[in-house]
């Protein structure tokens, strides 16, 4: 197989050696992004966090004036693999960027590795993206980072059983594993492991099973964007009421959807790395700029990974002083440290991984808003999957 | 350019229905046009960009368009399932690529072709059983339910196929040992106009045989060409096998010229967009889903490239107009044009 991929590189590099000269003024970046269909509040969130970003730090760096290209991935793998190669091939772009699902950073890891060129990945978050392509760099987070910080506040903060209810897809089953992994070893025991069809929004037997077993905690985990369903459901069945506890990972408390959710919410803990809440004059500054050129949206954890993608590129490009050769950029990406709007970024030099800090966060009210206000900050998570 | 009769053709309303095998200048200038769109989106004119890759996926997007056009065009069987054939065929071909490690002549792209042609077609043969119970709207509901079946065990069987993730590290070989895959999508696209050309010029054969006109016949009255010998449940089993084996095919394509394969490939949309292609071209002239495919996706891109999130609001639109004012599809559309223009009132 790594014969096959030499072979193609050796073949496309004498063809792309001559690309870097037609495109000197201007690096362009191609985002793939979900901008219809499922996942379009993603896209919405990711284009908004670029906006954002532009518009507090100008189009240019190191000399030259960044164009942002974006393509719809239309939730579809094969497409958005082909838009990889047109956006290289047609538009000569110097970097890659966005990918809403797995399969959609999965699909476009060849290209990115046959031609040379980063993909900066800010949303897809199963773990094992990055080893696949040597230019793949995230700046998201990954399940394990979102998961072992609430596992282990739960069973520091009295919780001894847990029942897991998770949709039944490849990042819920991660989320599953990695929450059971880590929540036994701490001591807790799952009483047993619930998966929702990821089509249907109907959550109630799986609910009621769960409080039947009466745990001391019920873990959930939804694709951002099913949070405000599923918390209705719950809500209804009273867990409170029967001294259930619900935590989650901060996907099903979205920023973008939580003040819909209304009350009933208050008082939930889950665990994430970027609150719209979080107290630092960066993030001020960042929702402050947010709000004002995207219609006061206010961002979510998927907005702050589209900005520090920006920033990621923006950083490699002043390190290379302007050079956008793709293999100079991937090396000059790798190690950035910097302050993000979420609290102290990094990127894992020797894997490529993205190292964000993590809050264990409460919904309360602020302002007459809904919030999740950080109240312990857990520190920063290595992917404990990667060698 | 006339074809050979395979059998003579005894009276005047014999020949008239085997007329249509004839290849009409039309028809030569069709796949003329398609050896030509290579050389000018190919990168060798400066200042037009490369569409190669698209036009690969328009292709494999109107090879299963013109499977389910020989079921629902020429056999009459309403189906909503084809996508599952489809996405096997991208599985099947995947999984050889993959775990064939590169190495001639396992992974060999061809040889992917034919395990999925084979492997859709055994799914297409078993299944088939299950279409002839009952009429149409029992078979749109067992083609769906087989349809959504499959996409299920190909998201739970994530030791086979990656679940939800899709399969990775698919990497197809060189074809025949000697033209690679590139970024271009040169060789994708060859590839796959060749591999179309055999599949439709197969379908062509069959639909203007004597097998074809007997399908017609049971479309248009089951009970009727019962009556008159026509061994009807064995015409559809073949029919609807082959129809099976040529939508693996056009997934395998795909997977091939992608180098990937992941649950949307079977997913019900995959059925559904491709249905709407055929009914947008026009049903029951195998030109139909081509030439809807190439519409489809080329309006989807233009659109899209206008209005980044509404695009599916803009093609919505065109479609409903599109069925609602222009009966037969877009080929209905010409040969009524046609027809006006030559003064031929009524159709051969």
């Amino acid at each position: 197989m790594r014969r096959q991929i030499l072979k193609g590189l050796a073949a496309s590099a004498l063809a792309l050696a001559t690309l870097p000269a037609l495109a000197q003024e201007t690096v362009k970046v191609g985002l793939i992004l979900p901008m219809t269909g499922q996942q379009a509040s993603t896209g919405r969130q990711l284009e908004a966090g670029v906006k954002a970003y532009m518009a507090q730090h100008g189009d240019k760096v190191a000399g030259k004036k960044i164009e942002v290209i974006i393509k719809d991935d239309t939730g579809v793998a094969d497409i958005s693999k082909r838009l990889a190669q047109e956006l290289v091939v047609n538009d000569k772009v110097s970097v890659l960027g966005g990918f809403g699902l797995t399969p959609i950073a999965m699909a476009v890891g060849p290209v990115a590795t046959q031609a040379k060129v980063p993909a900066v990945i800010m949303t897809a978050a199963t773990s094992v993206i990055v080893e696949q392509s040597p230019y793949f760099v995230r700046v998201g987070r990954t399940m394990p980072q979102m998961t072992f910080p609430i596992a282990d506040w739960a069973a520091k903060n009295g919780v001894k059983t847990a029942v897991t209810l998770v949709s039944d897809y490849a990042p819920g089953i991660d989320a599953e594993k990695f929450f059971k992994q880590r929540f036994e070893e701490a001591g807790g025991k799952v009483l047993d492991a619930l998966r929702a069809p990821l089509a249907s929004p109907d959550f109630a037997a799986f609910l009621q099973k769960a409080k039947d077993l009466k745990p001391d905690a019920l873990f959930l985990f939804v694709p951002s964007g099913q949070g405000a369903t599923l918390m209705k459901q719950v809500i209804d069945r009273d867990f409170a009421g029967s001294k259930i506890r619900v935590i989650a990972t901060g996907d099903v408390t979205d920023d973008d959807l939580l003040n819909s959710m209304g009350d009933s919410v208050l008082g939930m803990v889950t665990s994430h790395d970027y609150s719209a809440d979080h107290d630092s004059p960066e993030n001020k500054a960042f929702v402050e700029i947010f709000k004002k050129v995207n219609n006061n949206m206010r961002p979510n954890m998927m907005a702050v990974a589209a900005y520090d993608g920006m920033d990621v590129i923006y950083r490699a490009l002043t390190t290379t002083k302007g050079d956008a050769n793709g293999q100079k950029l991937v090396d000059a990406m790798k190690g950035q440290k910097w302050m993000s709007p979420r609290g102290p970024m990094e990127i894992d030099a020797a894997t490529r991984e993205a190292i964000p800090p993590m809050f264990i966060r409460r919904v309360e009210r602020k302002n007459g808003e809904l919030y999740n206000v950080e109240f312990e900050a857990t520190g920063p998570i290595k992917d404990p999957t990667h060698k | 350019m006339s074809m050979t009769q395979p059998t003579k053709p005894v009276n005047d309303a014999g020949a008239r229905l085997l007329s249509g095998a004839r290849w009409r200048w039309y028809e030569v200038l069709f796949w003329v046009a398609a050896i030509a769109l290579f050389f000018v989106f190919g990168d060798f004119i400066p200042g037009i960009p490369t569409r190669l890759m698209l036009l690969s996926e328009i292709i494999s997007l109107g090879l299963l368009a013109l499977s389910i056009d020989l079921v629902l065009g020429y056999a009459g069987i309403v189906t909503l399932g084809q996508g599952a054939f489809f996405g096997l065929g991208a599985y099947v071909a995947g999984l050889m690529a993959k775990n064939g490690m590169g190495a001639f002549p396992l992974s060999d792209p061809l040889l992917g072709l034919l395990a999925a042609a084979a492997v859709s077609g055994a799914a297409g043969f078993v299944t088939s059983f299950l279409v002839l119970r009952g009429s149409d709207l029992t078979r749109l509901m067992v083609t769906l339910g087989v349809a959504l079946i499959l996409a299920e065990l190909a998201n739970q069987m994530r030791w086979l196929t990656g679940g939800a993730d899709g399969l990775q590290g698919v990497m197809s070989s060189p074809i025949l040992g000697i033209w690679d895959f590139d970024l271009w999508g040169h060789t994708a696209y060859v590839y796959s106009l060749v591999v179309l050309f055999v599949c439709f010029w197969l379908s062509r054969r069959i639909v203007h045989s004597t097998f074809g006109l007997s399908l017609k016949a049971i479309k248009g009255n089951a009970l009727r060409a019962r009556a008159i010998g026509v061994p009807v449940n064995a015409r559809l089993v073949a029919i609807y096998t082959l129809a099976a084996a040529i939508a693996g095919i056009a997934g395998a394509l795909l997977a091939q010229t992608t180098q990937s394969a992941s649950p949307d490939m079977i997913a019900f949309h995959r059925s559904a967009d491709a249905l709407l292609i055929l009914v947008f071209g026009g049903a029951g002239y195998l030109y139909g889903g081509l030439i809807g495919a190439v519409l489809f996706r080329v309006m989807q891109d233009v659109i899209g490239n206008i209005t980044l999130q509404y695009w599916q609001f803009w093609l919505g639109l065109v479609l409903v107009l599109l069925v609602l004012f222009v009966r037969g599809g877009v080929i209905g559309l010409m040969e009524g044009w046609w027809n006006r223009l030559t003064r031929k009132g009524d159709a051969p």
